[in-house]
């Protein structure tokens, strides 16, 4: 083999340089760290730890619905549950999953930075976050929020008897670290460029964090100053979203889309991004369609702030307006559609291996392609009368946060791992768990199709007894998924220690991020590098291994 | 005052880039906070729109002559901050000493102003949500929620103008021991940006809330 003539890197040290992770092993060191590397590392944990947290929410409320007349818990503890379950998953788990973990670990180095523009910035915001956590859980263990993650007035402002402030107060608080975060981004994307990264020829993963970083700094402050207003309401009663006042209930709903919207592309552009870098690499070809994939993603950011009114379809909006919502809905679905095109005419006539990475991306094309297409029956003014506030929503956002968000998120995360942590995981459990994920994930959240179809409405925990054997089904399905994600979490720890070392370039990637050593220094470079090629400058197969044609 | 060739910080790589990076960075927070305020403007104009006239009739019981003053020490502010900026440019370390302080001064006769105001509103029983409150008329419940939005955006905006002249003391205090120079004067530009903000939105906020009654 010669391996050596394939790796187009200058200047491998052999001797082991310092890195990151050697530096320094005080818990000081974490905990005023501003190496943008660290602070992923601090994002991965806090995220872990919420996902537990919301993960059990949602097992016992798939533990409840085993049985028609839902046994286990009080009808008041299962409107906490389900709240718990969406507001940490949302904003505790999934809005920082991808951007703040692997986007601040490998932004700078895929741009051939020595950090972010603004260090300092960067870690108040994991301690804002850390801050905005503390509400929420303060909240959660004085007793727990009944609204549900979407905090609908009325009910909300007026008529709840749960800690609904400490709550919001907790989501508005982590906003600011998102917006901090998406900050700078930006700035470090347009401002700290390597010599000769020109816009075009930065990876794609680059694009769609800066497209994300767009949504979180122009929606994030909506959120805040709606949950404001939400909050003097209840404790004042200013009246905006009080009819006795003159003020309207269903203005929150129009400010709060106005923001949630977007975010559901916060929770999804980052993952589009991942599959982007997967996909090339293991099917070692250029990705099909560059600029198409890249202008998608700023097309998905702007269209994405034009529909937020597909969620008040039955609020009493005008069937005009709902109109117009409706087919900017189905607007916005086009580049998303592009980039699955752009990414299956990549993998034609590719040299493909399955690798643990590239089995997440396949399983994240086929879930979001479904998540997708079922989006449209919702953005379908007559279809969405029926299927509004029903398991079908339910399914649907699953297959698009779970079945593409996670999948992407855990295939970065394996993708990535040996520049993390500088060990490769077990190849062969990383794809044992792909597989179980993804069989999981199908068997929880498919039977929520047929069960929203049929007329079962979300947030309920009693149900017909005929419901029954697709609740069983998806709770079956949750039970494999559990065991999905909790394999990696063994074996990442194992190869933490056990790990073979991963070596600078294990999958023969063209990124930047490559071309250092795993893990890095502290400095990311050891010079900084010049760039003078397009990304994805994969060879084929038989031009890597000339032997074997 | 240019006793020191400043260098950039650590993850730069001229002083250029950090500048860029700084006035970028502020640029991007700024639509940040035009989508904050955004979302009050929005309820403003919802309930506008549905009751007209009662924002006319409610708007006459404000006071637009310190609403007019206090618009124009903002924009004299505004004059003394572009003009801090300017002797930051040329290295005059006195005048930034003096035009920072003199805009820090501006804030706080602004804010005085506004608490003159505000115990007007409450002698004239127009603060909502204490028992003193009173206000008369068929559309009373609409007039209240007229003064709820007036002290929710000039309040936000009071916390805004608090934290500029705090930004703009310390600024003073590091121009006074000498940390700008010509070539290194980011901070006071950036701080500059969001000071002019901060005016801008009240330039908004002073038509909209105090002369929608008069013609
Ligand atoms: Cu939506």
């Amino acid at each position: 083999m010669n391996a050596i003539e394939l790796e187009p890197s200058p200047a491998l040290q052999e001797e082991e340089p310092g890195n990151y992770l050697s530096e320094s092993h005080t818990v000081a060191s974490w905990l005023l760290t501003t190496d943008h590397k660290r602070i992923g590392i601090l994002y991965l944990y806090s995220i872990l730890f919420f996902f537990i947290i919301a993960s059990f929410a949602a097992a016992t409320m798939r533990l409840e619905l085993l049985n028609p007349q839902g046994s286990l818990v009080l009808s008041e503890t299962y409107n906490k549950l389900f709240t718990i379950h969406g507001v940490l998953m949302v904003w505790f788990f999934l809005i920082p999953s991808i951007p703040a973990v692997l986007g601040n670990f490998t932004i700078p180095m895929m741009i051939g930075a020595r950090d972010v523009a603004f260090p300092r910035l960067n870690l108040l915001s994991w301690y804002i976050f850390i801050g905005g956590g503390l509400f929420a859980l303060y909240s959660i263990v004085s007793g727990g929020v009944d609204t549900g993650w979407t905090f609908y007035t009325p009910f909300s402002s007026t008529y709840s008897n749960t800690h609904v402030i400490a709550m919001a107060a907790g989501v508005f608080v982590a906003g600011f670290s998102t917006i901090i975060t998406g900050l700078n981004f930006m700035v470090t994307i347009h401002k700290m460029r390597a010599p000769g990264l020109t816009w075009f020829r930065l990876p794609l993963f680059i694009w769609s964090l800066y497209s994300t970083s767009l949504i979180m700094v122009l929606a994030t402050p909506v959120l805040a100053i709606t949950l404001a207003l939400l909050s003097l309401e209840r404790f004042w009663g200013i009246g905006i979203f009080d009819p006795k006042l003159g003020g309207d209930p269903v203005l929150f709903q129009h400010l709060f889309w106005f923001y949630s919207h977007p975010a559901v592309y916060i929770m999804i552009l980052p993952g589009m991004g991942v599959i982007s870098e997967i996909i090339p690499c293991f099917a070692r070809k250029r990705i099909f369609g560059y600029y198409f994939v890249a202008f998608s993603s700023v097309a998905i950011a702007v269209l994405g702030f034009l529909v937020w009114g597909h969620h008040m379809f039955v609020s009493s909006q005008s069937v005009y307006a709902g109109l117009i919502f409706s087919l900017l809905s189905f607007i916005v679905s086009v580049p998303s559609a592009i980039k699955v095109f752009n990414w299956t005419a990549t993998l034609y006539k590719g040299s493909i291996s399955f690798e643990t990475p590239m089995l997440y991306a396949f399983g994240f094309i086929g879930l979001f392609t479904i998540g997708g297409l079922t989006g449209l029956f919702l953005a379908s003014l007559g279809a969405d009368v029926h299927l509004h506030d029903t398991y079908f929503v339910i399914a649907h956002f699953h297959y698009i946060m779970v079945g593409g968000m996670v999948m992407a998120f855990m295939g970065g995360l394996h993708y990535w791992w040996p520049k993390i942590t500088g060990r490769m995981y077990p190849e062969f459990m990383g794809k044992i768990a792909a597989l179980v994920t993804f069989i999981g994930f199908n068997l929880t959240f498919f039977p929520q199709f047929l069960l929203g179809y049929l007329g079962m409405p979300r947030r309920y925990h009693t149900y017909p007894p005929e419901f029954q054997i697709f609740h069983i089904l998806s709770t079956a399905g949750a039970s494999i998924l559990g065991v999905g994600y909790l394999l990696p979490l063994i074996y990442f720890i194992y190869s933490l220690r056990y790990g073979k070392k991963a070596g600078p370039n294990p999958w023969r990637a063209t990124g930047l991020e490559w071309q250092t050593s795993s893990p890095p220094p502290k400095d990311n470079f050891l010079r900084t590098p010049v760039v003078k090629r397009a990304p994805y400058d994969y060879s084929p197969f038989e031009e890597e291994h000339p032997q074997n044609v | 005052m240019s006793e020191t060739t400043a260098a950039p910080a650590h993850q730069f790589e001229t002083l250029e880039q950090q500048r860029e990076a700084a006035t970028l960075g502020m640029w991007i927070f700024l639509a940040t906070e035009v989508l904050f305020f955004g979302g009050l403007f929005m309820g403003y104009t919802f309930v506008r729109w549905s009751y007209p006239e009662v924002f006319e009739q409610a708007s006459h019981r404000l006071d637009a002559t310190i609403g007019g003053v206090n618009t124009a020490v903002l924009l004299l502010s505004s004059l003394t901050m572009a003009l801090a900026v300017k002797s930051a440019q040329l290295g005059k370390r006195n005048a930034l000493v003096a035009f920072l302080s003199l805009t820090a001064l501006l804030g706080i006769l602004f804010l005085g102003f506004k608490a003159i105001e505000y115990h007007g509103d409450y002698v004239d029983h127009i603060v909502p949500g204490i028992p003193s409150y009173h206000f008369e008329g068929p559309s009373a419940p609409q007039a209240e929620l007229f003064f709820w939005i007036y002290f929710a955006m000039t309040g936000l905006h009071a916390i805004h103008v608090t934290v500029g002249i705090i930004v703009i003391a310390i600024m003073a205090a590091l121009a006074w021991r000498r940390s700008f120079s010509p070539e290194h004067y980011m901070p006071i530009e950036v701080t500059g940006l969001y000071w002019h903000f901060v005016d801008i939105v009240w330039v908004f906020l002073f038509p909209l809330l105090y002369l929608v009654g008069h013609r």
